[in-house]
């Protein structure tokens, strides 16, 4: 610890504050389809994906020991590069916030460092093979192998559970979601927060503060989980709408068997060698729910914008990181010019988010989400009235009972 | 540059076959506790419905265990 520079400190606040843009932006994977079929209230499901998120980052080290030795050369990393990377993924996740589109983090933060990277020490310095093993593909399969199983076990679920009807079967599906939920808060705890515990390391590393190949030190593994779980409880009301009510229409069913679709991909790809995104698991498993009921409709106008949004991610925080590290180039002064553009962006976003607030009152409210297309209009026609009887356990929060469009059980064939 | 298919056609593979099966397990278990829920209300029992219910989520639950345990090695 002789030198913890003024820039490392920075370094150290700005990755955090990734680590907490990663928290809300990611609470919708886990928490998206529970909230948006009833099984949780809003505020009661946030709270315990942080407390798992929280977890989660203490379970293990494995991650953030990875992440740095992976995508780019460990030498000749300056504490600059890491944050011109962080501040292009902290911008990417506002913005996609703003937009309530679902993009991964991880993707954020790779195309940050990749950026910042190639305008520091050029194009050779990053893996190509490895950007496209662990990226590209990747973000292809994730939704094809999370959709088609979670399409798969949204047919079977309903022509077993025919005969289920009533409180047992209610009471039922909502434990179900609860438990995949739950897991897959706690394997986004252990991969994500461990992610920001990852490039903390690398930049102490970097800046000479920890030997190289060490652990990350106990204070960085509690401030990281401590962000994140921050970060999840806050919620990104806009994303969860968008997962939970605005690609397709969820019944408890449905929610059930996309979660356990993603919670089962995203724990069988990081334990078969071939890590996939959460994210793009569980916006592939809700399409691929949305797909299995009869008479469900995908939006898919939603979900191509979302599709665009994950093309987007890698190379808009790349070209942001790129600029930004280009300009910290400059010196000191360059990276204060950095920060201050880092901290005037993020208001001026959160500032724009407060003309339309979405939050827990209003997140299974979609009436103004999407202008009324065509696919839209057609949905409205085969969808049942509101009947509002899933959520018959819990007291109706006003905002939500209005805006059920869930049948109880007993409806659906 | 090497793809490692086996891998993702394993990740495929399993997380299909993972994802069914819990998912019909835990339907049947809802089932038979559905059907017991009837056969309450008809003042009967369903003695066997309720026994494979609680057989079909032991197994998920047993899944979820393991799952923790992947997530925490």
């Amino acid at each position: 610890m002789e030198s913890f520079s003024l820039i490392l400190a920075i370094v150290v606040v700005t990755a955090l504050a990734f680590d907490f843009t990663n928290g809300f932006h990611d609470t919708a994977n886990a928490m998206a389809t529970t909230i948006s079929t009833g099984a949780m209230r809003p505020k009661v499901a946030v709270a315990m994906s942080a407390v798992l998120n929280l977890v989660g980052a203490f379970l293990s080290v494995e991650v953030a020991n990875t992440i740095s030795k992976g995508l780019v050369d460990e030498a000749g990393i300056r504490p600059e590069v890491i944050f011109a990377a962080l501040v292009g993924a902290i911008l990417w996740n506002l913005l996609t916030w703003l937009v309530g589109l679902p993009s991964s983090s991880s993707h954020a933060l790779m195309g940050g460092l990749i950026g910042a990277t190639i305008a520091s020490a050029g194009v050779g310095a990053v893996h190509g093979d490895v950007l496209v093993t662990k990226v590209l593909i990747p973000a292809i399969a994730a939704p094809l192998v999370a959709g088609v199983a979670a399409m798969l076990a949204t047919r079977l679920t309903y022509s077993l559970g025919r005969k289920a009807d009533g409180k047992a079967s209610e009471k039922g599906y909502r434990a179900g979601q609860i438990a995949s939920a739950g897991l897959v808060s706690l394997a986004h705890g252990t991969n994500d927060a461990q992610k920001t515990m990852g490039v903390i390391t690398l930049a102490l590393v970097a800046g000479g503060a920890v030997a190289p190949d060490s652990d990350p030190p106990m204070w960085v593994i509690l401030s990281a989980g401590i962000a994140i779980a921050l970060g999840t409880y806050l919620g990104g009301w806009r994303i969860i709408r968008t997962m939970g009510k605005g690609l397709t229409d969820l019944q408890p069913q449905q929610g059930f068997a996309a979660q356990t679709s993603a919670a089962t991909v995203i724990l069988a790809s990081s334990h078969l060698g071939f890590s996939l995104s959460t994210t793009h698991s569980v916006s592939g498993a809700v399409m691929g729910a949305g797909l299995g009921r009869k008479g469900g409709v995908v939006r898919w106008s939603t979900a191509t914008r979302m599709f665009v949004a994950w093309g987007l991610t890698l190379p808009a925080a790349a070209l942001v990181a790129a600029l930004a590290e280009y300009v910290t180039g400059f010196g000191d002064w360059g990276t204060a010019v950095v920060a201050v553009f880092l901290v005037v962006s993020s208001a001026a976003i959160w500032k724009i988010s407060r003309r339309e607030v979405v939050d827990h009152t209003n997140v299974n409210d979609t009436d103004d989400a999407e202008p009324a297309g065509v696919v839209t209009t057609a949905m409205a026609a085969v969808t049942p009235p509101p009947a509002g009887g899933t959520a018959a356990d819990v007291p109706p929060i006003p905002a939500q009972a209005t805006a059920e469009r869930t049948p109880s059980t007993t409806t659906t064939v | 540059m090497k793809i490692d298919w086996a891998a993702l056609g394993s990740v495929f593979g399993v997380s299909l076959v993972v994802t069914v099966a819990l998912v019909a397990l835990f339907t049947l278990g809802i089932t038979g506790l559905s059907r017991r829920e009837r056969a309450v209300a008809e003042g009967g029992s369903a003695g066997l419905a309720v026994t494979g219910a609680y057989a079909c989520f032991a197994a998920c639950a047993a899944a979820v265990g393991y799952g923790i345990y992947l997530i925490v090695a």
